[in-house]
Parts: C-alpha cells; sequence; structure tokens
C-alpha cells in the first residue's frame, strides 16, 4: 500500500475523516473541535464536510460525556476530544458509572461504542493540572479499553479501530507526539485487517539481554536508548505497549522468558502504575524466568511542578534509561556511559520548534 | 384536554393498579429475604408515570433513576422480568446483574434506570440528540426527582438540550425528600424548581402530580409540543413517597417528617381521587374498574411466581459482558 509521511495530528486528523466518511453513526465534538485551531489541527476539515455530525460543546465535561453515552446507547459511536486529559476528570461519573458499565449491567443488552480522545501535556509551565498521566487509573475499571498509540500509524489505526470498537475507549495522545512524523498508509477504508490490532503489543527492536516495556512518549527516549545500548553491546528487546487495557500479556511473557530481565517505563507516576503491575504480573508468573530483579521507571509520585527551574529534573528520558537498563544486565551501575543521550536544547520542551503556550 | 379516551382510561387505571399492587408485593415479600437488592419502593407516586403511559409510544424513549419500578412498569416494561431482576435471576430485565435500580426493556423504549443521582440526565439529553441528528419523530423522556435538580449535571445537560432544541422532555417528580433531607434544607426557600429551569430557557409546566388528569393534561401537552419541534420541556410535579428512602418499611418514626404531613399526603392519593374522577364522570363503572384491579393481580401473582421459579445465573458466567465483542 502507498505511504506518505505524515505528522501525528495529521494522522489522527485521517482516521477522523474516514471514520466519518464510513459511517453516518460516527459523531466527533469536544470544546474547540470546529475553531480556528482545530485541536492542533487534528478535526480540520470535518465540520465543512459533516455539519451535522460535528459540534463544539458547551464546557461541561460530565453532561457532554453523558450525553455521548446517550447517543451511543442509541446505536451512535461519538468521539469526543479534550484538549488536556486534565479537564476530563470532571467526567468520571459517566466514564466509570456509565460508559464502562453499561454493557455488563444490562447483561449484554446494549454496549456504549465511544471514543475519548484525551490529550496529554508535558513541560512549558503545563505543571500540576495540565500534566497528567492518568492511563494507569483508567485502566482499574473494568468495561474500559484504554491505548496510548506512540507513531502516526499508530495513531491513525488505532484511531479508526477505537471508533469502531464497540466498547468505550479512552484514547490517550501525548502531546510531545504530536508533532513526531512517520510514514503512514494511504488506506481510505475502515480498520486495515492485516495490520497489528490494537489490544497487541508492538514489538519495535528485537533482543536477547533485556526487555524494554514501554508506551507513548517513553517509546521514543526508549528507541534512543536501545541505539546506545547496541554500541555498549547490550541487545535490548523493545515493547511498546499500545494497548494499557487490556495488556498484551503474551507478547510480554514470551520477551522475559527469552530475555530474563524486564525494565518497564511508565509515563505516569509510580505508585499504582500500570508498570508496578506489569512486574507484578511477571515476578508472580514468570519468576523462575527472571535472572535479576525487574524493575520499574515511572515518575516520582509529585505532581508536575510549573517553573522551569523545578522541572529540570522531574522527567527521565533515554539516559536514565540506558542506565538501569544497563545495571539490570550487568549488575554495574555506570557513571557518564550515557551522557551523550541528554537531548540538547531546554529541557522542557518536545523540540525547539515548540514555542507554547500548550 | 380531559382524558377523553376510553382505552386511556383503563391504561392509566391499569398503571396505577400495576405500579400499587405490585409495589406492595415487593413490600410484602422484601423481609423474606430472597430480593437481596437495595429496593426504592414508589407506592404513592404513581401518579405521574401512570398518566404519562399514554402520551408515549414505545418507539418514545425513556430513562430513570434509583427509583424506577413505576418508570418502567408505565414505559410498558415487562412485570416478570422485573421482578426476576430484583430477585436477581437469570429471567430478569438485566439478567441479575442489575437489580432493582437497573432496570431495562428496550422492546418498549426503556434504556435504562441507573442507582446514581442524576446519572441518566445527560444520557436521556444524548438519546434526544440521536433522534435529532437522525430526524426521528420520537421523543426521550428524562424522569428525575427534586434532588436530581441540585446535581451540577442537571443543568449541563438542560444547557445542551436548550441549545440544541432537543425533544427531550423532563418529568421532575417533587416528592419533597432526598433520602432523608428535606427540599428547605437543600434549595432556597421560595424558589419553584421549574421556574429555575425556565431561566435556563426551556419551556417549564408545574402541577399536582397526584392529580392524574390534570397531569395528563399537562403531560401530553408537553408530548405534543415537543414532537412538534418546539424542544425542551421540563415538567414539575408534586408527589409524595408513602415508604422509606429504600426498603419496604414505613418510616415517619424517624422523625425527618411528621405522620401529620403523611396522612395530609396519604388523603391526596393519585388512585383513589382518579377513580372518583372516573365514577363521577360517568366513565367507568366500580365493577370495570374491579375488573381491571383483579387482572392486575393476576399479572402481579404470575410475575412472582416467575421470579421465584426462575434459576439464579450461574456463577460460571460472572467474567462475560465485561466487554462486548467485534467492531462494527
Amino acid at each position: 500500500m502507498p505511504q506518505q509521511e505524515l505528522m501525528f495530528t495529521e494522522a489522527i486528523n485521517q482516521a477522523m475523516l474516514i471514520a466519518m466518511e464510513q459511517s453516518d453513526d460516527v459523531l466527533c465534538y469536544g470544546l474547540g473541535v470546529d475553531d480556528p485551531l482545530r485541536i492542533f489541527q487534528t478535526t480540520k476539515g470535518l465540520v465543512e464536510k459533516f455539519p451535522e455530525r460535528v459540534f463544539d460543546m458547551p464546557t461541561a465535561e460530565n453532561g457532554m460525556t453523558g450525553i455521548g453515552v446517550g447517543a451511543a446507547i442509541a446505536g451512535m459511536r461519538p468521539v469526543m476530544v479534550h484538549q488536556r486529559l486534565d479537564f476530563f476528570l470532571l467526567a468520571f461519573d459517566q466514564l466509570i458509572n456509565s460508559a464502562a458499565k453499561w454493557h455488563y449491567m444490562f447483561n449484554g443488552q446494549r454496549s456504549v461504542p465511544m471514543t475519548i480522545r484525551l490529550i496529554i501535556g508535558r513541560g512549558w509551565g503545563q505543571g500540576p493540572t495540565h500534566a497528567q498521566n492518568l492511563h494507569a487509573l483508567f485502566s482499574h475499571i473494568p468495561g474500559l479499553k484504554v491505548v496510548m498509540p506512540t507513531t502516526p500509524q499508530d495513531a491513525k489505526q488505532m484511531l479508526l479501530e477505537s471508533i469502531f470498537d464497540n466498547n468505550p475507549v479512552v484514547f490517550l495522545e501525548h502531546r510531545w507526539l504530536h508533532n513526531q512524523t512517520g510514514m503512514v498508509e494511504d488506506n481510505t477504508s475502515l480498520v486495515d485487517s492485516n495490520y497489528l490490532p490494537m489490544h497487541k503489543a508492538r514489538i519495535i527492536e528485537q533482543g536477547e539481554d533485556i526487555t524494554i516495556v514501554s508506551m507513548s512518549y517513553l517509546t521514543v527516549e526508549a528507541m534512543r536508548a536501545v541505539d546506545e545500548l547496541k554500541r555498549q553491546g547490550i541487545n535490548a528487546e523493545l515493547i511498546d505497549l499500545r494497548s494499557i487495557k487490556p495488556i498484551d500479556w503474551p507478547t510480554i511473557e514470551a520477551s522475559v522468558i527469552k530475555t530474563g530481565r524486564l525494565l518497564v517505563l511508565d509515563t505516569g507516576a509510580t505508585t499504582g502504575s500500570v508498570a508496578g503491575d506489569i512486574v507484578a504480573h511477571i515476578s508472580e508468573q514468570h519468576f523462575s524466568a527472571l535472572k535479576a530483579a525487574p524493575k520499574r521507571l515511572a515518575m516520582p509520585d509529585i505532581p508536575e511542578p510549573t517553573s522551569y527551574g523545578l522541572t529540570k529534573g522531574y522527567y527521565f528520558g533515554a539516559k536514565e534509561i540506558a542506565e538501569h537498563a544497563h545495571f539490570i544486565v550487568k549488575n554495574v551501575e555506570v557513571v557518564d556511559l550515557y551522557q551523550g543521550l541528554i537531548r540538547a536544547g531546554h529541557h522542557d520542551v518536545p523540540g525547539e520548534y515548540f514555542k507554547g503556550p500548550f | 384536554m380531559l382524558i377523553d379516551n376510553f382505552e386511556h382510561q383503563q391504561k392509566i387505571l391499569e398503571k396505577l393498579y400495576l405500579i400499587r399492587d405490585l409495589e406492595e408485593a415487593i413490600a410484602k415479600h422484601y423481609p423474606e429475604g430472597e430480593m437481596r437488592c437495595p429496593t426504592h419502593l414508589s407506592i404513592g407516586q404513581e401518579g405521574v408515570p401512570a398518566a404519562l403511559s399514554v402520551c408515549l409510544t414505545h418507539q418514545d424513549l425513556a430513562v430513570s433513576t434509583h427509583r424506577s419500578h413505576a418508570h418502567y412498569l408505565a414505559k410498558g416494561g415487562c412485570p416478570k422480568a422485573m421482578v426476576a431482576e430484583i430477585y436477581g435471576k437469570a429471567s430478569g430485565c438485566s439478567g441479575g446483574r442489575g437489580g432493582s435500580m437497573h432496570l431495562i426493556d428496550e422492546r418498549v423504549g426503556f434504556k435504562g434506570s441507573t442507582a446514581i443521582v442524576g446519572n441518566t440526565i445527560p444520557i436521556g439529553v444524548g438519546l434526544a440528540l440521536s433522534q435529532k441528528i437522525r430526524k426521528e419523530q420520537n421523543i426521550s423522556v428524562v424522569f428525575v426527582g427534586d434532588g436530581a435538580i441540585e446535581e451540577g449535571v442537571f443543568y449541563e445537560a438542560a444547557n445542551f438540550a436548550a441549545l440544541k432544541n432537543l425533544p427531550v422532555l423532563f418529568v421532575c417528580e417533587n416528592n419533597l425528600y432526598s433520602v432523608y433531607s428535606g427540599l428547605e434544607n437543600r434549595q432556597p426557600q421560595g424558589r419553584k424548581i421549574s421556574e429555575m429551569v425556565a431561566g435556563l430557557g426551556l419551556t417549564t409546566y408545574s402541577g399536582d402530580g397526584n392529580d392524574v388528569v390534570s397531569s395528563h393534561q399537562l403531560l401530553s401537552q408537553a408530548v405534543n409540543e415537543i414532537k412538534q419541534g418546539k424542544g425542551p420541556i421540563f415538567v414539575e410535579l408534586s408527589t409524595y413517597r408513602w415508604r422509606e428512602h429504600c426498603g419496604p418499611h414505613y418510616d415517619n418514626q424517624l422523625g425527618y417528617r411528621t405522620e401529620a404531613e403523611f396522612l395530609s399526603w396519604q388523603k391526596l392519593e393519585p388512585i383513589a381521587r382518579f377513580e372518583k374522577w372516573l365514577e363521577d364522570n360517568n366513565l367507568m363503572s366500580k365493577e370495570a374498574m374491579n375488573d381491571i384491579r383483579e387482572q392486575v393481580k393476576k399479572t402481579i401473582i404470575q410475575a412472582f411466581a416467575f421470579a421465584k421459579d426462575s434459576p439464579f445465573p450461574d456463577a460460571s458466567t460472572l467474567a462475560e459482558h465485561v466487554y462486548a465483542s467485534g467492531a462494527q
């Protein structure tokens, strides 16, 4: 199939256009979907083509989530978007008590095929309430699906798959991935059946020495770490989780059985993290396969501060990932070996192109 | 318009009897310990749902609250499936996964009731949104109480319904209490719910919810106006719950409301008033009324027998239905 190079945001936009063209049941709404900025361009061109199914909304996150649930149980496929995940916290009644439960509590008679796109902020002073990674919180709720695509290609295919899934899906986009580019297949139909299904993790790099499980933006950092580890003679297997709920256990298990070592990265706070769950699962089920203690590398149990001065040491990246992997494999603490992995430029932006404000 | 259609008169009376007598049967059997879920009875509040029952078709949709037995039955929901659900049986309307507070009968447009106050308000508005987008001629009904009006989500959903001119009817049964908390502790004195809602841009009506005839007049007018595209309407109807908030007993001894208040409302009860109206206007004989009630009693006996005879869902099915299968 022909491919073209797209930004993550363009891939999301393509998926929305395809979904709305394919089915009259698909709705798209959220604060700003039809404003001049179009949710970082992800909803570009939609309202012009589908004026009745694309609409701005009142600033009412819980009510509008419930309205989506109502439309969904009437057979529609709403896609709601929030420019920051943190605003969606107002909607937990409708997410947890309605969307996640409806199919179970009514004995499978009716499901809620709704997709909730949430954008996770980072850096440029996004601060305590504009930069939360709460995928673990969502994954705790039976009945929800939770996904975090990393590449533009996965963003497109997984959004299409989310929209046409018959369950509520929380679709998490990391803001630092929005400008990443990648080759994207030109399909204009629905989900490509040859494509890796949404619930499967993707093995980005094969290796024998250690399994690194990652997600979302951290996979970008992990890819840089894996390249440098290779130069140091360590072959890491990098797994991009993609689906947070359900987790693709067979892929992780097979990898750990092969490598005997596990490092799990997580963009969220350490306590109660998805990384903690993966380490627990492997420790319970495959303890004898482990040659070294498994490790979580997640965020500290501290909100993201705002100040440029305070955020400097807050996030970890390729350097820390490589150092931890190196230690797990060699049982030696290294100093300075991976200094070259520190990203040049300001620590609080994904690249020099980013000039704020959010 | 008064209820000039004999079939409607019969149907309303039948619903009044069905709701009252079925709820009384639940109250009678509840202490046996076989209905093992929180159960909120509608005794005393039969008037509004019965009056509305003849204004809707099965293509019109409805959602409701924790106190939803009356709404489910008035919409045409199957009594057997409801009682079996309260007994936690596989033959229940939610297969035993929902209980008294999670009723559903999609065949008659009853899309679901849920337990969290205010939870189904936006869901009902979402149903109306889909009806509008699909240019359907039907409406959605959202049953609420006076307590749900205090939830922020009511404002959010009503605002959107007004903004988009959606075909939704809010039916507010104001029974003065949220559990044991009186209205005077929860809302400013002298502010009427319907007047506040009018301020949001909705058409509003209010009346005596224990007067079936005038309630029917308001509700049928509201349904007709919504079907003509006049947008959302909010109808506030006063009524009174006779039994405790949750459970089969009377609770006047608790002291959160007075016996005198209860007795004054009991005098205004909807069924006797409607019977009297039928009789005074020579619309139905006592004998015909008795026939209807006897039929209803049979239905109720059958519903309880069905529920008691049905098996529990097998424990091996515990994990079924967490997710819906398949894509489109």
